[in-house]
């Protein structure tokens, strides 16, 4: 464990983070992982964390060594998508059980799953994933990746991520540490060129990083590695020879990013292909970089114009939805990564932000949300669910975009809800993305069954009317109540 | 004699298994105002809850005392004293349900000294709260293990012991934890149709059957009320089904004296006729028009359908009693059991099951026994299988992620087994194969009387 500590510690020591940045000495060491409070947590773990990083990796053979829970409640449940291997989406855990656990068999167990794993689908690598209860009675799975690497001949890569030693997002990192110690410049490509580069933290949910690569196909850039999406083992072993890097969910491997420019001078920036500006300056940050390390300048103006032609077709398909959508109210309920030309161009199409989160924003972020809003109180820390539920059935908001923790708040009170976070259906990336966003909203706020569910069964409004109909009425007034009730049914469902 | 074969790979490859504090969580989330609350990691707590919503699509109260390095090292009482009381202040729960996980078994945590002390501790903050406790460490059983110790655990914790006035129309249900919401709400009409007055322990049909409550619920918003858990002794009989529920049943007997009928399965006519039988008995009431229509519309469904079922072979993967309840309703249909995988080898159940073995294993077995199998039957993880196998997949169980509705399938009695004859009618009709030249002619490779059925036992 105290390998672990120290990794811990240094990816909580991150310079290339703003937030660690602003924290004097003292704070830095305490790193960024808040206490949790027993009964009133939520979220993942560690071990949930360094999974949702490396499972994309699509021909590699994902072992869980721990009891059944961590891998058999979980596993195959994320919209990751591949264009080739299928092998991430088979699970493999060495699922101990009590007499395991008792005479100590987990590591022998372990050794021998490998076999199996290397024997059946001789995969090119196995990533190995320690836990809770097999850091707890000790089983040293780098001393067992060691051995099964050299006996098997084939890359097994241990991951030290146990799900106590913290939060998802220090998963992620430590997942990106694996990486960076075992896999990542352990193949050297026989095909590097001067337009490759690296996206770092695209996972490729509903398969929307291929909105984006066509683009950067058109502009001759090759992608080296997309780490994690849709990746291939060697495409992550031979990443070190990238020109540059985009990094995508920053908060998530951002330590990748940066080591992998002290290590192999490979530059990167942060960006977003969440929206149409986004997506734009994130291509025209990719070519500025590629020239930089020696590409051919011309690159920057093919770049400009594959842009402005795509923006105008963009535009042109958004400006069909401002007639539906004009003076909609969205409520953004998410920390995860917002984009804020995503927010840009709801505005841009006549939509009003009725309210944000911030709790995942830097201060930074939150100066552009005042700007944008015009109204400070429309930004909240995070609201309770009760909170949240009354907010909403009071129709305060047409429509909630989150993720799926507080969908079920949306729907019980009555209010269109779209995901836009890793559960979600659609691919929202790119220009055609950002389409694709705005028609789901449009299809969410207006779908019939809302002024369905929102009105109240017809007996309760009719309750007030009448005290106990059934047992004052004698049979002639039944006769007539039906015939009334049957005339109005006519009329209800006749001409219209 | 069923052998039973036990698990020789160290690698489980998809597993068939959900863990079992999972599936204790289950049987709390079946009583009102309840909080199921996992003594583990934040991650152990995570998984299972986003299983669970993956499945009923609704929120899911369960909360997490959220152990950490600290707590892993130094014990993890001052964890759980703490989401005791928070809970409580918070969500006001009625009942706090603790299953416990790997992670504090492993420890070797005293967790019922634990609970005791806090009970003990806190009793003015605690006054209105039940706090129980199954242990349930995930290196052991599976959902139905968990979903009888839950049982067990409430019935000990809550039910007032002692002989007690037996309420001559009142019946005690303790439904296992492959009923579906449609099957509890079904069982409930018809045990009052007799007349009787029936209490269901759990009762996922009140909390889990997807409605929209007019305001925001923190805890389950129905179920079995913990009023009537403590009261479940005054039942004049009570009625198990399920193997895997025997347990609770024995433990209630053995508080109050109750006595039980155990039902291993409610699907098929003759087992729903011997439970109309036990209820007409109990009654004194004759079986009503309505539930003899049922049984003659079931009558003409076997007659119907059993053109479908003749000779099909049908592997099976599932809890055992769910295996049970659906090898004995398709061989009661004339196919044939191929394959039969299931979780754990704990339950006496297995030695009923009509099949010549039973693999404990995962869903990597199934796939490999399934070859040439017409049908599979498993839950949501058996999709990825049955796209490579080319065999049509019917979704049984939990999880079921990626179809709606599932709690709305009902599978007991005269109509829930009318209902699956039909389902199960249509998956064949819907993958039927025309008939090809090819496939007719006779000079084709024909199999020899020998070879027709291999059994599956030299696979091993």
């Amino acid at each position: 464990m105290t390998s672990l500590s120290a990794k811990i510690q240094d990816v909580f020591d991150e310079p290339a983070c703003d937030n660690n940045r602003g924290k004097d000495a003292k704070a830095r060491k305490e790193g960024c992982s808040k206490p949790l409070t027993p009964g009133a947590a939520a979220g993942g773990c560690a071990f949930d964390g360094a999974k949702i990083v490396l499972q994309p990796i699509t021909d590699v053979a994902h072992l869980v060594h721990a009891p059944l829970a961590c891998e058999g409640n979980s596993w195959d449940n994320r919209g990751t998508a591949s264009s080739g291997p299928t092998l991430w989406r088979t699970s493999f855990t060495t699922d101990l059980t009590e007499l395991d656990v008792v005479m100590g068999q987990g590591e022998r167990k372990l050794f021998r799953a490998i076999r199996e794993i290397k024997e059946t689908y001789a995969p090119p690598a196995v990533f190995v994933y320690l836990t809770c209860v097999t850091a707890l009675i000790g089983d040293d799975i780098e001393a067992v990746c060691k051995r099964a690497a050299e006996k098997f001949g084939l890359a097994v890569v241990p991951i030290n991520a146990p799900g106590l030693a913290g939060s998802k997002n220090l998963g992620n990192k430590l997942a990106a540490e694996a990486l960076l110690d075992h896999v990542i410049g352990t193949v050297e490509p026989d095909d590097a060129g001067p337009y490759d580069i690296n996206i770092l933290g695209e996972f490729n949910l509903s398969g929307e990083f291929w909105l984006v690569k066509p683009l950067l196909d058109r502009l001759g850039i090759r992608v080296r590695a997309c780490i994690p999406g849709d990746a291939r083992y060697i495409d992550v072993a031979s990443a070190h020879r990238a020109q540059a890097a985009m990094l995508v969910c920053s908060s998530a491997l951002i330590n990748l990013a940066r080591k992998m420019e002290e290590r192999w001078d490979i530059p990167f920036f942060e960006g977003s292909f969440y929206g149409i500006t986004d997506t734009s300056e994130a291509l025209r940050n990719i070519a500025e970089l590629l020239v930089r390390k020696g590409a051919d300048p011309e690159i920057l103006d093919r770049t400009d114009t594959l842009i402005a032609e795509q923006e105008a077709i963009a535009w042109k398909k958004l400006e069909a939805y401002r007639p539906r959508l004009q003076g909609k109210r969205v409520l953004l309920n998410t920390g995860g990564v917002k984009s804020w030309s995503v927010v840009h161009a709801l505005m841009e199409i006549g939509m009003e932000i009725v309210g944000t989160s911030v709790k995942k924003s830097t201060v930074e972020d939150k100066e552009r949300i005042k700007r944008i809003l015009k109204d400070e109180n429309h930004m909240f820390e995070q609201m309770t669910a009760r909170d949240l539920y009354a907010m909403l059935s009071k129709h305060k908001a047409d429509i909630m975009l989150s993720g799926g923790r507080t969908q079920f708040i949306a729907l019980k009170a009555k209010t269109p809800w779209l995901d836009i976070n890793q559960e979600r259906q659609h691919p929202y990336a790119g220009y055609d993305g950002m389409v694709e966003l705005v028609r789901q909203i449009d299809l969410a706020i207006h779908n019939p069954i809302w002024g369905q569910v929102r009105e109240p069964a017809p007996w309760d409004c009719q309750l007030a009317l009448e005290d106990d109909p059934a047992s004052t009425k004698n049979g002639t007034a039944t006769v007539n109540a039906f015939n009334e009730f049957a005339g109005a049914t006519a009329h209800h469902f006749g001409d219209r | 004699m069923v052998r039973i074969l036990r698990k020789i790979k160290s690698a489980a490859v998809n597993p068939l298994k959900s863990s079992q504090p999972l599936g204790a969580a289950f049987a709390f989330l079946g009583v009102e105002g309840a909080m199921p609350l996992f003594h583990g990691g934040q991650g152990c707590t995570s998984f299972a809850l986003v299983l669970f919503v993956r499945h009923f699509k609704e929120a899911i109260p369960l909360q997490t005392t959220a152990m950490d390095e600290v707590a892993t090292i130094l014990g993890g009482a001052d964890h759980l004293e703490e989401a005791i009381l928070n809970l409580k202040t918070r969500t006001k729960p009625k009942l706090i349900g603790v299953c416990t996980t790997a992670l504090v078994e492993t420890r070797g945590e005293d967790c019922a000294s634990d609970i005791a002390n806090v009970k003990l501790k806190h009793v003015e903050e605690l006054a209105g709260t039940e706090v129980v406790l199954a242990n349930t460490p995930d290196f052991d059983g599976a959902i139905e293990e968990g979903w009888a110790k839950a049982v067990a655990a409430m019935i000990e914790g809550i039910t007032r012991s002692g002989a007690r006035t037996r309420q001559p129309k009142k019946i005690a249900i303790l439904p296992g934890c492959n009923l579906t919401v449609a099957d509890v709400e079904h069982l409930r009409d018809m045990v009052e149709s007799f007349g009787l007055r029936p209490v269901i322990l759990p009762d996922v049909s009140g909390s889990l059957d997807g409605t929209v409550p007019d305001r925001w619920v923190t805890t389950t918003y129905g179920g079995t009320s913990v009023e009537e858990i403590r009261e479940l002794g005054t039942a004049v009989q009570c009625i198990v089904i399920g193997e895997h529920m025997r347990r609770p049943a024995k433990v209630l007997h053995g508080l109050t004296g109750v006595p039980f009928a155990v039902f291993q399965s409610l699907t098929g006519l003759r087992a729903a006729d011997r439970f109309i039988s036990l209820l007409s008995a109990v009654s004194g009431a004759a079986v009503p028009a309505r539930v003899r229509r049922h049984r003659a519309q079931l009558e003409d469904a076997l007659l119907d359908g059993h053109f479908h079922f003749g000779g099909k072979k049908i592997a099976i993967a599932a809890e055992p009693d769910q295996l049970y309840q659906l090898a004995t309703f398709f061989t009661g249909m004339g196919c044939d059991i191929a394959a039969a995988v299931t979780t754990t080898d704990m339950s006496k159940i297995l030695q009923k099951v009509p099949a010549e073995w039973v693999q404990i294993g995962d869903l990597g077995d199934l796939e490999a026994l399934a070859a040439g199998a017409d049908l599979l039957v498993t839950h949501s993880h058996g999709r990825q299988a049955s796209r490579r196998l080319g065999i049509p997949l019917m979704r049984v169980g939990f999880p079921i992620f990626d179809r709606l509705g599932s709690q709305h399938k009902l599978r007991i009695l005269y109509r829930g087994t009318r209902d699956l004859i039909f389902d199960v009618a249509n998956i064949f009709q819907a993958n039927q194969h025309a008939p090809t030249p090819e496939a007719l002619d006779p000079f084709r490779k024909r199999e020899m009387p020998d070879e027709l059925r291999s059994s599956p036992l030299t696979r091993h």
